[in-house]
Protein backbone atom coordinates (compact mmCIF):
# COMPACT_ATOMS: atom_id res chain seq x y z
CA UNK A 1 0.00 0.00 0.00
CA UNK A 2 1.32 3.19 -1.09
CA UNK A 3 1.38 6.43 1.18
CA UNK A 4 -1.89 8.60 0.90
CA UNK A 5 0.06 11.88 1.40
CA UNK A 6 3.41 11.85 -1.18
CA UNK A 7 2.15 8.21 -3.34
CA UNK A 8 5.52 7.42 -3.49
CA UNK A 9 6.98 5.64 -0.44
CA UNK A 10 5.14 2.69 0.65
CA UNK A 11 2.60 2.91 3.56
CA UNK A 12 4.78 2.47 7.09
CA UNK A 13 1.87 3.78 9.88
CA UNK A 14 -2.03 2.76 9.91
CA UNK A 15 -4.00 4.11 11.83
CA UNK A 16 -7.95 4.90 12.61
CA UNK A 17 -9.04 8.91 13.38
CA UNK A 18 -12.20 9.14 15.12
CA UNK A 19 -13.11 12.91 15.12
CA UNK A 20 -16.51 13.45 16.74
CA UNK A 21 -17.77 9.88 15.94
CA UNK A 22 -16.63 9.58 12.33
CA UNK A 23 -13.45 7.25 11.63
CA UNK A 24 -11.62 7.71 8.93
CA UNK A 25 -8.44 5.55 8.33
CA UNK A 26 -4.86 6.93 7.34
CA UNK A 27 -2.12 5.01 5.71
CA UNK A 28 1.09 7.25 5.57
CA UNK A 29 4.50 6.87 5.62
CA UNK A 30 6.86 7.43 8.32
CA UNK A 31 8.37 10.73 6.75
CA UNK A 32 4.73 12.57 5.66
CA UNK A 33 3.57 11.24 9.44
CA UNK A 34 5.80 13.54 10.91
CA UNK A 35 5.54 15.87 8.35
CA UNK A 36 1.63 16.53 8.53
CA UNK A 37 1.81 16.01 12.16
CA UNK A 38 0.12 12.35 12.32
CA UNK A 39 2.47 11.85 14.96
CA UNK A 40 5.30 14.17 16.84
CA UNK A 41 8.39 12.92 18.37
CA UNK A 42 11.75 13.95 18.38
CA UNK A 43 14.91 12.69 16.56
CA UNK A 44 15.64 10.97 20.15
CA UNK A 45 13.51 8.00 21.57
CA UNK A 46 11.24 8.98 24.05
CA UNK A 47 13.08 7.40 26.60
CA UNK A 48 12.29 7.21 30.85
CA UNK A 49 13.92 9.97 31.52
CA UNK A 50 11.41 12.43 29.45
CA UNK A 51 8.61 10.45 31.20
CA UNK A 52 10.43 10.48 34.57
CA UNK A 53 11.45 14.35 34.17
CA UNK A 54 8.11 14.92 33.64
CA UNK A 55 7.53 13.36 36.62
CA UNK A 56 9.31 15.99 38.54
CA UNK A 57 7.39 18.96 37.05
CA UNK A 58 4.21 18.06 39.34
CA UNK A 59 6.46 18.79 42.61
CA UNK A 60 6.04 22.59 42.50
CA UNK A 61 2.32 23.46 42.39
CA UNK A 62 0.75 20.80 43.96
CA UNK A 63 3.36 19.90 46.78
CA UNK A 64 5.33 22.66 48.11
CA UNK A 65 2.06 24.65 48.94
CA UNK A 66 1.30 22.11 51.57
CA UNK A 67 4.31 21.62 52.98
CA UNK A 68 6.36 24.41 55.15
CA UNK A 69 7.95 25.99 52.04
CA UNK A 70 12.04 26.70 52.37
CA UNK A 71 12.60 30.52 52.66
CA UNK A 72 14.18 30.23 49.05
CA UNK A 73 12.07 29.06 46.29
CA UNK A 74 12.50 26.29 44.01
CA UNK A 75 14.28 27.67 41.36
CA UNK A 76 17.16 28.89 43.00
CA UNK A 77 17.96 25.74 44.78
CA UNK A 78 21.55 24.89 43.35
CA UNK A 79 23.73 22.57 44.10
CA UNK A 80 27.39 24.11 45.58
CA UNK A 81 29.73 21.60 44.83
CA UNK A 82 28.54 20.69 41.10
CA UNK A 83 26.28 24.15 40.26
CA UNK A 84 23.35 22.01 39.24
CA UNK A 85 20.14 24.09 40.14
CA UNK A 86 16.85 22.19 40.86
CA UNK A 87 15.13 23.57 38.04
CA UNK A 88 17.96 21.87 35.58
CA UNK A 89 17.67 18.78 37.74
CA UNK A 90 14.33 18.41 36.83
CA UNK A 91 14.35 19.24 33.40
CA UNK A 92 17.65 16.35 33.32
CA UNK A 93 16.17 13.88 35.35
CA UNK A 94 19.64 13.37 36.88
CA UNK A 95 21.52 14.21 39.42
CA UNK A 96 24.77 15.90 38.80
CA UNK A 97 26.93 15.02 42.23
CA UNK A 98 26.45 12.95 45.24
CA UNK A 99 26.13 16.44 47.21
CA UNK A 100 22.93 17.48 44.98
CA UNK A 101 21.22 14.35 46.82
CA UNK A 102 21.52 16.11 50.02
CA UNK A 103 20.86 20.15 48.07
CA UNK A 104 17.52 19.01 46.76
CA UNK A 105 16.83 16.53 49.65
CA UNK A 106 13.39 18.31 50.68
CA UNK A 107 12.12 17.69 47.51
CA UNK A 108 13.08 13.83 46.59
CA UNK A 109 11.23 11.64 48.67
CA UNK A 110 7.48 12.29 46.17
CA UNK A 111 10.15 11.75 43.55
CA UNK A 112 11.42 8.73 45.31
CA UNK A 113 8.41 7.36 46.52
CA UNK A 114 6.94 7.61 42.69
CA UNK A 115 9.70 5.71 41.12
CA UNK A 116 10.63 3.12 43.95
CA UNK A 117 6.50 1.97 44.60
CA UNK A 118 6.64 3.80 47.71
CA UNK A 119 9.99 3.44 49.45
CA UNK A 120 12.32 6.19 50.17
CA UNK A 121 14.96 4.85 52.05
CA UNK A 122 17.77 1.95 51.20
CA UNK A 123 17.71 -1.23 52.44
CA UNK A 124 20.09 -3.05 51.29
CA UNK A 125 24.10 -3.55 50.88
CA UNK A 126 26.56 -1.38 52.71
CA UNK A 127 29.88 -0.64 51.58
CA UNK A 128 32.58 -2.47 53.42
CA UNK A 129 35.34 -0.25 54.26
CA UNK A 130 33.41 3.69 54.38
CA UNK A 131 30.41 2.01 55.64
CA UNK A 132 31.94 0.60 59.09
CA UNK A 133 30.20 2.87 61.25
CA UNK A 134 26.89 2.23 59.52
CA UNK A 135 27.67 -1.44 59.33
CA UNK A 136 28.00 -0.84 63.40
CA UNK A 137 24.88 1.40 63.25
CA UNK A 138 22.87 -1.14 62.01
CA UNK A 139 24.05 -3.80 64.60
CA UNK A 140 23.48 -1.62 67.44
CA UNK A 141 20.10 -1.58 65.77
CA UNK A 142 19.63 -5.08 65.67
CA UNK A 143 20.60 -5.78 69.22
CA UNK A 144 18.23 -3.36 70.85
CA UNK A 145 15.47 -5.38 69.14
CA UNK A 146 16.80 -8.71 70.48
CA UNK A 147 17.33 -7.21 73.86
CA UNK A 148 14.04 -6.07 73.98
CA UNK A 149 12.58 -9.24 72.53
CA UNK A 150 14.69 -11.29 75.99
CA UNK A 151 13.68 -8.93 78.44
CA UNK A 152 9.59 -9.87 77.12
CA UNK A 153 10.99 -13.15 77.41
CA UNK A 154 12.19 -12.61 80.69
CA UNK A 155 15.39 -14.31 79.92
CA UNK A 156 17.57 -12.34 81.86
CA UNK A 157 20.73 -13.75 81.62
CA UNK A 158 21.07 -13.69 77.67
CA UNK A 159 19.65 -9.97 78.00
CA UNK A 160 22.61 -9.36 80.25
CA UNK A 161 25.07 -10.59 77.40
CA UNK A 162 23.18 -8.85 74.56
CA UNK A 163 23.24 -5.57 76.68
CA UNK A 164 27.39 -5.79 77.78
CA UNK A 165 27.64 -6.07 73.52
CA UNK A 166 25.51 -3.68 72.50
CA UNK A 167 27.97 -1.41 75.10
CA UNK A 168 30.59 -2.38 73.49
CA UNK A 169 29.90 -1.68 70.00
CA UNK A 170 28.73 1.82 70.94
CA UNK A 171 32.00 2.05 72.71
CA UNK A 172 33.69 1.62 69.48
CA UNK A 173 30.96 3.98 67.23
CA UNK A 174 32.10 6.75 69.72
CA UNK A 175 35.74 6.52 69.45
CA UNK A 176 35.74 6.09 65.45
CA UNK A 177 33.24 9.25 65.26
CA UNK A 178 34.50 11.13 68.31
CA UNK A 179 31.16 10.76 70.50
CA UNK A 180 28.34 12.12 67.44
CA UNK A 181 27.33 8.52 67.40
CA UNK A 182 24.37 8.18 69.13
CA UNK A 183 20.87 8.12 67.55
CA UNK B 1 40.07 -16.36 9.27
CA UNK B 2 37.74 -19.40 9.08
CA UNK B 3 33.91 -19.22 10.13
CA UNK B 4 34.53 -21.25 13.32
CA UNK B 5 37.88 -19.77 14.32
CA UNK B 6 36.30 -16.19 13.75
CA UNK B 7 32.76 -17.50 15.93
CA UNK B 8 35.57 -19.13 18.88
CA UNK B 9 36.21 -15.43 18.88
CA UNK B 10 33.57 -13.77 19.06
CA UNK B 11 31.32 -15.55 21.29
CA UNK B 12 31.86 -14.99 24.61
CA UNK B 13 33.36 -17.98 26.69
CA UNK B 14 30.59 -18.33 29.54
CA UNK B 15 27.88 -18.41 26.24
CA UNK B 16 28.95 -21.40 25.32
CA UNK B 17 28.20 -23.11 29.16
CA UNK B 18 25.00 -24.07 29.73
CA UNK B 19 23.12 -23.37 33.27
CA UNK B 20 20.33 -23.77 34.56
CA UNK B 21 17.11 -24.07 33.10
CA UNK B 22 18.84 -23.18 29.87
CA UNK B 23 16.20 -24.72 27.78
CA UNK B 24 14.08 -21.33 28.94
CA UNK B 25 16.39 -18.81 30.62
CA UNK B 26 19.43 -17.83 27.90
CA UNK B 27 21.40 -15.88 30.96
CA UNK B 28 21.25 -13.93 33.99
CA UNK B 29 22.80 -10.59 34.74
CA UNK B 30 23.85 -8.50 37.60
CA UNK B 31 24.31 -5.30 36.93
CA UNK B 32 25.58 -2.59 39.88
CA UNK B 33 25.78 1.25 39.32
CA UNK B 34 28.42 3.32 41.53
CA UNK B 35 29.74 6.73 41.94
CA UNK B 36 33.20 8.42 43.24
CA UNK B 37 31.73 10.27 45.98
CA UNK B 38 34.07 12.81 45.45
CA UNK B 39 33.95 13.71 41.56
CA UNK B 40 30.55 14.87 39.79
CA UNK B 41 29.06 12.75 37.74
CA UNK B 42 29.84 12.13 34.49
CA UNK B 43 26.80 13.97 32.59
CA UNK B 44 28.25 16.85 33.93
CA UNK B 45 31.66 16.26 35.47
CA UNK B 46 34.80 18.17 33.72
CA UNK B 47 36.90 16.48 31.33
CA UNK B 48 40.12 16.26 34.19
CA UNK B 49 37.62 14.31 36.68
CA UNK B 50 36.90 12.12 33.76
CA UNK B 51 40.56 11.09 33.39
CA UNK B 52 41.29 10.55 36.59
CA UNK B 53 38.88 8.08 36.77
CA UNK B 54 39.70 6.11 33.46
CA UNK B 55 43.83 6.51 35.06
CA UNK B 56 42.63 5.04 38.08
CA UNK B 57 41.19 2.09 36.54
CA UNK B 58 44.46 2.06 33.83
CA UNK B 59 46.74 2.07 36.79
CA UNK B 60 44.95 -0.08 39.14
CA UNK B 61 43.18 -2.76 37.38
CA UNK B 62 44.39 -3.10 34.08
CA UNK B 63 46.06 -6.60 33.41
CA UNK B 64 45.26 -7.55 36.93
CA UNK B 65 43.27 -10.90 38.03
CA UNK B 66 40.79 -11.01 40.75
CA UNK B 67 39.29 -14.70 42.20
CA UNK B 68 38.44 -16.27 38.74
CA UNK B 69 38.67 -13.27 36.82
CA UNK B 70 41.66 -13.46 34.95
CA UNK B 71 43.88 -10.99 33.00
CA UNK B 72 41.22 -8.02 33.51
CA UNK B 73 41.87 -5.77 30.09
CA UNK B 74 40.95 -2.14 30.80
CA UNK B 75 39.99 -0.66 27.13
CA UNK B 76 39.01 3.44 26.47
CA UNK B 77 36.41 4.38 24.31
CA UNK B 78 38.76 6.47 22.64
CA UNK B 79 41.09 3.61 21.23
CA UNK B 80 38.20 1.58 19.75
CA UNK B 81 37.41 1.94 15.90
CA UNK B 82 33.24 2.33 15.55
CA UNK B 83 32.93 -0.92 14.30
CA UNK B 84 35.27 -2.55 17.40
CA UNK B 85 32.31 -0.47 19.88
CA UNK B 86 29.47 -2.01 17.97
CA UNK B 87 30.62 -5.67 18.43
CA UNK B 88 31.02 -5.06 22.17
CA UNK B 89 27.12 -3.46 22.10
CA UNK B 90 25.92 -6.88 20.30
CA UNK B 91 28.07 -8.80 22.78
CA UNK B 92 26.34 -6.48 25.57
CA UNK B 93 29.50 -6.16 27.44
CA UNK B 94 29.00 -2.29 26.84
CA UNK B 95 25.85 -0.06 26.39
CA UNK B 96 25.13 1.84 23.89
CA UNK B 97 25.48 4.96 25.69
CA UNK B 98 28.38 4.24 26.66
CA UNK B 99 29.99 3.75 22.55
CA UNK B 100 28.02 6.53 21.27
CA UNK B 101 27.74 9.14 23.79
CA UNK B 102 30.23 9.22 26.59
CA UNK B 103 33.26 11.77 26.59
CA UNK B 104 35.69 9.86 28.53
CA UNK B 105 34.26 6.33 28.35
CA UNK B 106 36.26 2.54 29.09
CA UNK B 107 35.73 -0.86 30.06
CA UNK B 108 37.16 -3.42 31.91
CA UNK B 109 36.55 -7.03 30.36
CA UNK B 110 37.72 -10.20 31.97
CA UNK B 111 38.61 -12.43 29.59
CA UNK B 112 35.66 -15.10 29.94
CA UNK B 113 33.98 -11.82 28.97
CA UNK B 114 31.73 -12.90 32.35
CA UNK B 115 32.60 -9.29 34.05
CA UNK B 116 32.81 -5.99 32.56
CA UNK B 117 32.87 -3.06 34.59
CA UNK B 118 31.71 0.39 32.46
CA UNK B 119 33.42 3.43 33.04
CA UNK B 120 32.28 6.64 32.90
CA UNK B 121 28.80 6.07 31.83
CA UNK B 122 25.89 7.60 32.97
CA UNK B 123 27.40 6.59 36.30
CA UNK B 124 31.12 6.39 37.25
CA UNK B 125 30.94 2.60 36.95
CA UNK B 126 28.75 -0.22 36.44
CA UNK B 127 29.84 -3.38 37.26
CA UNK B 128 27.73 -6.03 34.74
CA UNK B 129 28.02 -10.00 35.61
CA UNK B 130 26.78 -12.59 33.32
CA UNK B 131 25.67 -15.75 34.13
CA UNK B 132 24.54 -18.66 31.39
CA UNK B 133 21.17 -19.94 32.80
CA UNK B 134 19.08 -18.85 35.66
CA UNK B 135 21.55 -18.21 38.11
CA UNK B 136 21.04 -14.85 39.81
CA UNK B 137 22.38 -15.90 43.49
CA UNK B 138 25.97 -16.51 42.11
CA UNK B 139 25.72 -13.45 40.07
CA UNK B 140 24.85 -11.27 42.77
CA UNK B 141 27.17 -13.14 45.33
CA UNK B 142 30.24 -11.98 43.32
CA UNK B 143 29.08 -8.78 41.61
CA UNK B 144 29.26 -8.39 45.60
CA UNK B 145 32.94 -9.90 45.52
CA UNK B 146 33.89 -7.08 42.52
CA UNK B 147 32.13 -4.86 44.41
CA UNK B 148 34.35 -5.08 47.74
CA UNK B 149 37.42 -5.72 45.82
CA UNK B 150 36.70 -1.80 43.46
CA UNK B 151 35.60 -0.03 47.14
CA UNK B 152 39.00 -0.86 48.52
CA UNK B 153 40.35 1.49 46.34
CA UNK B 154 37.67 3.91 45.60
CA UNK B 155 35.29 6.04 48.08
CA UNK B 156 31.72 5.50 46.64
CA UNK B 157 29.30 7.81 47.00
CA UNK B 158 27.13 6.60 49.72
CA UNK B 159 24.30 7.51 51.92
CA UNK B 160 23.30 6.14 54.98
CA UNK B 161 19.61 7.07 54.19
CA UNK B 162 19.43 7.16 50.25
CA UNK B 163 22.28 3.93 49.60
CA UNK B 164 24.10 4.42 46.73
CA UNK B 165 23.93 7.25 44.92
CA UNK B 166 23.32 7.33 41.51
CA UNK B 167 23.34 10.07 38.81
CA UNK B 168 19.60 8.90 37.72
CA UNK B 169 16.93 8.07 40.24
CA UNK B 170 15.34 5.41 38.78
CA UNK B 171 18.89 3.67 40.48
CA UNK B 172 19.56 4.70 43.82
CA UNK B 173 19.66 2.58 46.59
CA UNK B 174 20.99 -0.22 45.76
CA UNK B 175 22.13 0.44 42.39
CA UNK B 176 20.94 -2.63 41.41
CA UNK B 177 19.58 -4.24 37.76
CA UNK B 178 18.82 -7.59 37.97
CA UNK B 179 17.56 -9.03 34.83
CA UNK B 180 17.28 -12.34 32.82
CA UNK B 181 16.85 -13.13 29.20
CA UNK B 182 14.33 -15.30 28.60
CA UNK B 183 13.23 -17.60 25.23
CA UNK B 184 9.60 -18.04 25.75
CA UNK B 185 8.45 -19.21 21.87
CA UNK B 186 5.23 -20.95 23.45
CA UNK B 187 3.86 -18.22 25.51
CA UNK B 188 4.60 -15.90 22.64
CA UNK B 189 2.77 -17.98 20.10
CA UNK B 190 -0.32 -18.86 22.52
CA UNK B 191 -0.35 -14.96 22.94
CA UNK B 192 -0.14 -15.78 26.87
CA UNK B 193 3.02 -13.61 27.33
CA UNK B 194 0.30 -10.78 26.45
CA UNK B 195 -1.44 -11.02 29.75
CA UNK B 196 1.09 -11.82 31.87
CA UNK B 197 3.34 -9.21 31.48
CA UNK B 198 0.34 -6.30 33.26
CA UNK B 199 1.03 -8.86 35.84
CA UNK B 200 4.24 -8.89 36.15
CA UNK B 201 4.54 -5.37 36.10
CA UNK B 202 2.74 -4.37 38.81
CA UNK B 203 5.55 -6.12 41.31
CA UNK B 204 7.91 -3.48 40.19
CA UNK B 205 9.22 -5.56 37.29
CA UNK B 206 9.47 -4.78 33.68
CA UNK B 207 9.43 -7.06 30.42
CA UNK B 208 10.56 -5.96 27.19
CA UNK B 209 11.84 -7.68 23.86
CA UNK B 210 16.02 -6.96 24.18
CA UNK B 211 15.76 -7.08 20.50
CA UNK B 212 14.31 -4.79 18.83
CA UNK B 213 12.69 -1.73 19.26
CA UNK B 214 9.65 -0.74 21.92
CA UNK B 215 7.50 -3.52 23.43
CA UNK B 216 8.30 -5.54 20.14
CA UNK B 217 10.20 -9.08 21.02
CA UNK B 218 12.20 -10.41 18.31
CA UNK B 219 13.02 -14.03 18.47
CA UNK B 220 10.59 -14.32 21.35
CA UNK B 221 13.47 -13.16 23.31
CA UNK B 222 12.32 -11.56 26.70
CA UNK B 223 14.32 -9.81 29.37
CA UNK B 224 12.59 -9.28 32.88
CA UNK B 225 14.24 -6.88 35.15
CA UNK B 226 13.35 -5.21 38.57
CA UNK B 227 12.49 -1.65 38.59
CA UNK B 228 12.44 -0.92 42.20
CA UNK B 229 16.16 -0.09 43.68
CA UNK B 230 15.63 2.12 46.66
CA UNK B 231 13.96 0.21 50.03
CA UNK B 232 14.12 -3.16 49.24
CA UNK B 233 17.88 -5.12 49.36
CA UNK B 234 19.54 -6.69 47.14
CA UNK B 235 18.13 -10.41 48.10
CA UNK B 236 14.84 -9.86 48.27
CA UNK B 237 14.98 -7.43 44.73
CA UNK B 238 16.01 -10.67 43.44
CA UNK B 239 13.36 -13.32 45.25
CA UNK B 240 10.83 -11.81 43.46
CA UNK B 241 12.45 -11.61 40.34
CA UNK B 242 13.49 -15.39 40.55
CA UNK B 243 9.94 -16.32 41.90
CA UNK B 244 8.77 -14.56 38.87
CA UNK B 245 11.03 -16.47 36.65
CA UNK B 246 10.12 -19.59 37.90
CA UNK B 247 6.50 -19.08 37.24
CA UNK B 248 7.47 -17.93 33.36
CA UNK B 249 9.36 -21.22 33.41
CA UNK B 250 6.78 -23.61 34.21
CA UNK B 251 4.15 -21.89 32.01
CA UNK B 252 6.69 -21.91 29.09
CA UNK B 253 6.67 -25.57 29.88
CA UNK B 254 3.12 -26.40 29.94
CA UNK B 255 2.70 -24.11 26.69
CA UNK B 256 4.83 -26.20 24.95
CA UNK B 257 4.12 -29.49 25.95
CA UNK B 258 0.34 -28.85 25.02
CA UNK B 259 1.92 -27.25 21.88
CA UNK B 260 3.33 -30.21 20.77
CA UNK B 261 0.28 -32.25 21.74
CA UNK B 262 -2.40 -30.25 20.27
CA UNK B 263 -0.85 -28.97 17.29
CA UNK B 264 -0.33 -32.17 15.56
CA UNK B 265 1.69 -31.32 12.51
CA UNK B 266 1.20 -27.73 12.46
CA UNK B 267 4.61 -27.11 14.80
CA UNK B 268 6.54 -29.48 13.23
CA UNK B 269 6.04 -27.81 10.30
CA UNK B 270 7.41 -24.61 10.72
CA UNK B 271 9.82 -25.30 12.92
CA UNK B 272 11.40 -27.28 9.65
CA UNK B 273 10.35 -24.46 7.36
CA UNK B 274 12.18 -21.90 9.78
CA UNK B 275 15.10 -24.52 9.48
CA UNK B 276 14.80 -25.20 5.78
CA UNK B 277 14.80 -20.92 5.35
CA UNK B 278 17.82 -21.10 7.51
CA UNK B 279 19.57 -23.79 5.61
CA UNK B 280 18.73 -22.40 1.87
CA UNK B 281 18.09 -18.26 2.15
CA UNK B 282 20.21 -16.20 0.06
CA UNK B 283 19.00 -13.01 1.27
CA UNK B 284 17.65 -12.47 4.84
CA UNK B 285 16.83 -9.96 7.09
CA UNK B 286 16.90 -9.57 10.90
CA UNK B 287 13.92 -9.96 11.74
CA UNK B 288 13.03 -12.84 10.06
CA UNK B 289 16.44 -14.91 11.29
CA UNK B 290 15.32 -14.07 14.95
CA UNK B 291 11.68 -15.86 13.79
CA UNK B 292 13.39 -18.78 12.32
CA UNK B 293 16.19 -19.33 14.87
CA UNK B 294 13.28 -19.40 17.76
CA UNK B 295 11.81 -21.72 16.11
CA UNK B 296 14.67 -23.98 15.54
CA UNK B 297 15.90 -23.14 18.89
CA UNK B 298 11.83 -24.26 19.93
CA UNK B 299 12.46 -27.22 17.79
CA UNK B 300 15.92 -28.14 19.17
CA UNK B 301 14.06 -28.45 23.35
CA UNK B 302 11.19 -30.32 21.90
CA UNK B 303 12.76 -32.98 20.43
CA UNK B 304 12.27 -32.23 16.58
CA UNK B 305 15.45 -31.27 15.66
CA UNK B 306 18.51 -33.23 17.35
CA UNK B 307 21.84 -32.74 15.10
CA UNK B 308 21.87 -28.99 15.91
CA UNK B 309 23.78 -27.55 19.18
CA UNK B 310 21.12 -26.05 21.80
CA UNK B 311 23.43 -22.66 21.48
CA UNK B 312 22.84 -21.70 18.37
CA UNK B 313 20.14 -19.18 19.16
CA UNK B 314 22.19 -17.34 21.52
CA UNK B 315 25.04 -17.51 19.11
CA UNK B 316 23.53 -16.63 15.86
CA UNK B 317 21.31 -13.76 17.73
CA UNK B 318 24.86 -12.06 18.25
CA UNK B 319 26.87 -13.56 14.82
CA UNK B 320 23.94 -11.53 12.47
CA UNK B 321 23.62 -8.37 14.02
CA UNK B 322 25.32 -5.56 11.71
CA UNK B 323 28.64 -5.35 14.04
CA UNK B 324 29.46 -8.73 13.74
CA UNK B 325 28.55 -9.08 10.26
CA UNK B 326 30.85 -6.81 9.16
CA UNK B 327 33.73 -7.10 11.15
CA UNK B 328 33.53 -10.70 9.48
CA UNK B 329 33.60 -8.85 6.35
CA UNK B 330 36.19 -7.14 7.22
CA UNK B 331 34.60 -3.99 5.96
CA UNK B 332 31.40 -1.60 5.98
CA UNK B 333 28.07 -3.16 4.28
CA UNK B 334 25.22 -2.00 3.18
CA UNK B 335 21.81 -2.98 5.08
CA UNK B 336 21.03 -4.89 1.65
CA UNK B 337 24.73 -6.33 1.60
CA UNK B 338 24.03 -7.11 5.41
CA UNK B 339 21.05 -9.26 4.51
CA UNK B 340 23.34 -11.10 1.80
CA UNK B 341 26.02 -11.52 3.63
CA UNK B 342 24.44 -13.46 6.73
CA UNK B 343 22.35 -15.53 4.75
CA UNK B 344 25.79 -16.92 3.90
CA UNK B 345 27.53 -16.96 7.56
CA UNK B 346 24.06 -19.03 8.84
CA UNK B 347 24.32 -21.22 5.90
CA UNK B 348 28.43 -21.81 6.92
CA UNK B 349 27.49 -22.13 10.54
CA UNK B 350 24.62 -24.87 9.79
CA UNK B 351 27.25 -26.67 7.52
CA UNK B 352 29.61 -26.63 10.97
CA UNK B 353 27.16 -28.71 12.66
CA UNK B 354 27.35 -31.56 9.89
Amino acid sequence: MECQECHERPATLHFTKVVNGSKTEVHVCGQCAKEKGYVSYDEEAYSLHDLLSGLFNFDSTSLTGQKNTPSHTTKQLKCEKCGMTYQEFTQVGKFGCSECYHTFSDKLDPIFRRVHSGNTTHDGKIPKRIGTNIHQKHLVKELKNKLQQLITEENFEEAAKVRDEIRSVEKDLNQDQGGEGED
Amino acid sequence: MSLEQFINEAISPWMKEEGPDSDIVMSSRIRLARNFERLPFPIIAEKEDLQEVLNLFDTEYHHRTYKNYHDLEFVRMSDLQPVEKRVLVEKHLISPHLADKSVQGGVLISKSEQVSVMVNEEDHIRVQLYFPGFQLDKALDQAFEIDDWLEDKINFAFDESKGYLTSCPTNVGTGLRASVMMHLPALALTQKINRMIPAISQLGLVVRGIYGEGSEAVGNIFQISNQVTLGRSEYDIIEDLKSVVQKLVEQERKARRLLVEQSELQLEDRIFRSYGVLERSRIIESKETAKCLSDVRLGIDVGYIDNISKTILSELMVLTQPGFLQQYAGKSLTPQERDIFRASLIRERLILEK
